[in-house]
């Protein structure tokens, strides 16, 4: 059974939303249901990560949806996003459920801060715990000091430089410069502005690195066939994937031959060719996860988009910008837009594919959507109905 | 038993030390190299009738190798004898008479002026150090520098119970991983082997993927390695760091990788293909970690 995203919702993106997550969360299904033209009470399934502070049946509680015959959560973080997508539409696909939202709210800048050192991501004797045991005791912590190790080899390897992935967060800006919904709408900023920003963790500047934001999202599956008797312009889901590659840890994956890449993205791009049938070049745009900016280079080239090592030549050129060979986050993306854990990255897909983003390209058919970079992930192909 | 003040007086009353030489005179060459190094593009300091940048005074005497022991190395003994392990500069000024002009030969004497203490400081308990050194030409003073710094007990040796301050990151350690922390609590960096299959594995755990053998064992590394990655951390601070400190993913002769922070140099000295060996830090009374520092040093 084909399925689609029918509706899509958010608050708004702050620093301080002066309100409860779960609060939040409710704000953002409600309007992804009215987008939808559902209400709560045609919802049977909720998927969300599992990082949500909010349970499923607390917000079910809350929007007096009632009955729920499906729930479930993703792991690993941000590389939850498109799987949360996944999961819903293989829940419609298989009849557990006929409307299935997936939500993520939180208070990640005014509350806990992912950014911020935690001591104790070391010290549980869970297999997650033991494998933070080899990196945590020597304050290797941080999500910023994760991916910096990866960037330099990365660079040492490619002879790619830190202005390489300042061009990543420069296009980014520029996009969010003109995206009333960004954070930092009409606040670009210069390669220079990178460069001279400070050091979080060498070779990242502070704008290599995603800001923080408080803001939920929220998107209605449901199956194509409904999906295009409701009012919305479905987005079918031409494909969505989960993916993890061989020793895989949480962020830290050093002890696999080859620290270049992102194998388990690599794992996530091939079936989600293999599910559409579609290349590279039937894309006309994507949504890179963009938490820190290596890892954009890192996925353009995992997803076949140009050869290893080639990303820094194809941004340089331009290929990343609104006018480029695979426009890349035209709402701004992480960096620009807003950190919502990735899930705001799939409703600018859907705008797009309906035609009503802010910075809107030339009718795209097919979006090619990821997620978290650096841990287990996700991805989706979304497509014009 | 001589108190510290006790030393300290008489060595204030020994007075200024003997004059020490100095091995070139004021030359051209290192005010260009100086003034160069630093930017600074003042013409008084260039052509034929140049003089010396003022602040180039401690230039003319610094020497690795120290000619003679003088009042203040029994003074900075004594201190380091009674625990006052840490040293830290504190204050340095300088006070110029005139301009000196290549050819000037100049010698230098030292006096120790005060110490003070006990105080506490926010590194912990210890003393204030100043002296006094003058240059001259001749019997004519040139300059003066009056330098102080602290000599302190660093806060870990000095908790009232005799116990250092619990380290904040600790590992977490189950029956799969307890034989690598024990070795490094014994000097050894362990590396676990597949009992059966032979193969090296790390970070390890409970079953060998090669053979699924639930039978193992470990060897001893050579303690060296060579850096494959690293990373230089500045924000936000971190628990139980200093920053900038480095973190390094270091490749072992033995086949497996292995993650620490790399020690005794400076971060801008850290580069990929770095050989490094192994050293062991004492975190807390319960922790030591396996650390890197250069191979050639």
């Amino acid at each position: 059974m084909s399925t689609a995203v029918a509706g899509i919702g958010a608050t708004e993106f702050s620093k301080d939303s002066g309100r409860s997550e779960l609060r939040l969360a409710a704000e953002a299904v409600l309007s992804a249901l009215t987008d939808a033209g559902l209400t709560p009470s045609d919802v049977d399934g909720l998927v969300t990560f599992t990082q949500d502070a909010n349970d499923e049946i607390a917000l079910a509680r809350e929007l007096g949806i009632g009955e729920l015959t499906f729930f479930s959560r993703v792991p690993y973080g941000g590389g939850a996003a498109c799987g949360t997508v996944a999961h819903a539409a293989m829940a419609v696909a298989t009849g557990a459920a006929s409307v299935v939202v997936c939500y993520r709210a939180f208070n990640e800048r005014s509350g806990r801060r992912f950014g911020q050192p935690n001591p104790h991501l070391g010290g549980d004797p869970s297999s997650l715990g033991l494998e933070m045991s080899w990196h945590v005791p020597y304050g290797l912590m941080t999500p910023a000091s994760w991916v910096a190790m990866f960037a330099r080899r990365y660079m040492h390897a490619y002879g790619a430089t830190s202005e390489d992935f300042g061009r990543v967060a420069v296009a980014m800006r520029r996009h969010a410069a003109t995206n009333p919904a960004a954070w930092f709408y009409r606040r670009p900023i210069t390669l220079a502005d990178h460069q001279s920003s400070k050091w979080i963790v060498e070779p990242l500047h502070l704008l290599d690195c995603c800001q923080e934001s408080d803001g939920a999202v929220a998107l209605v599956v449901t199956s194509a066939e409904r999906a295009r008797d409701l009012p919305a312009p479905p987005a079918v889901i031409t494909a969505a994937a989960q993916g993890s590659g061989p020793d895989q840890m949480m962020m830290t994956s050093y002890y696999r031959d080859d620290m270049t890449g992102l194998p388990e993205m690599n794992t996530v791009g091939r079936r989600l060719w293999e599910i559409s049938g579609l290349r590279p070049s039937d894309i006309q745009a994507a949504i890179l996860y963009d938490h820190f900016t290596p890892f954009v280079l890192t996925q353009l080239e995992e997803l076949g988009f140009c050869a290893p090592g080639e990303a820094k030549d194809f941004i340089a050129d331009g290929g990343i910008e609104l006018d480029g060979h695979l426009p890349v986050n035209p709402h701004g993306g992480q960096l620009g837009e807003a950190y919502i854990h990735g899930m705001n990255g799939i409703t600018e897909a859907v705008r797009q594919l309906r035609g009503t983003a802010a910075n809107q390209l030339p009718g795209p058919a097919n979006i090619l959507v990821t997620a978290g970079t650096g841990v287990p992930t996700s991805g989706l192909i979304l497509s014009r109905a | 038993m001589t108190t510290l003040h006790e030393l300290a007086e008489r060595l204030i009353a020994k007075g200024e030390g003997p004059r020490e030489p100095t091995r070139e005179p004021v030359n051209t060459t290192m005010i260009r190299h100086w003034t160069q190094a630093m930017g600074d593009r003042n013409p008084r300091y260039q052509g034929l009738d140049a003089v010396a940048p003022p602040a180039m005074l401690q230039v003319w005497t610094m020497d690795r190798e120290s000619p003679s022991r003088g009042p203040l190395d029994d003074m900075l003994d004594a201190l380091t004898a009674a625990g006052y392990t840490g040293v830290v500069a504190t204050n340095c000024e300088h006070t110029y008479a005139r301009y000196l002009t290549p050819g000037e030969e100049l010698t230098y004497a030292t006096r120790m002026t005060e110490l003070t203490g006990p105080k506490r400081t926010a590194l912990g308990e210890g003393y204030f150090l100043t002296w006094l050194t003058t240059w001259y030409a001749k019997d004519e003073p040139v300059g003066e520098m009056t330098f102080r710094l602290l000599k302190f007990r660093p806060r870990e040796e000095s908790s009232p119970t005799g116990k250092r301050k619990p380290y904040p990151l600790k590992p977490a350690v189950n029956r799969d991983t307890a034989f690598f922390w024990e070795g490094a609590s014994s000097g050894e960096l362990r590396i676990q082997t597949c009992g059966d299959c032979g193969e090296l594995r790390h970070p390890p755990g409970p079953i060998c993927p090669s053979c699924r053998s639930t039978e193992r064992s470990y060897v001893r590394a050579a303690g060296v390695g060579e850096i494959y990655s690293y990373v230089v951390h500045h924000n936000p601070p971190v628990p139980g760091h200093d920053t900038p400190f480095v973190v390094a993913v270091v490749e072992i002769p033995e086949g497996v990788r292995i993650v620490g922070n790399v020690v005794d140099c400076e971060p801008s000295q850290v580069g990929i293909g770095m050989r490094v060996k192994v050293t062991y830090r004492r975190m807390d009374d319960e922790l030591i970690l396996p650390m890197w520092a250069p191979l050639e040093s």
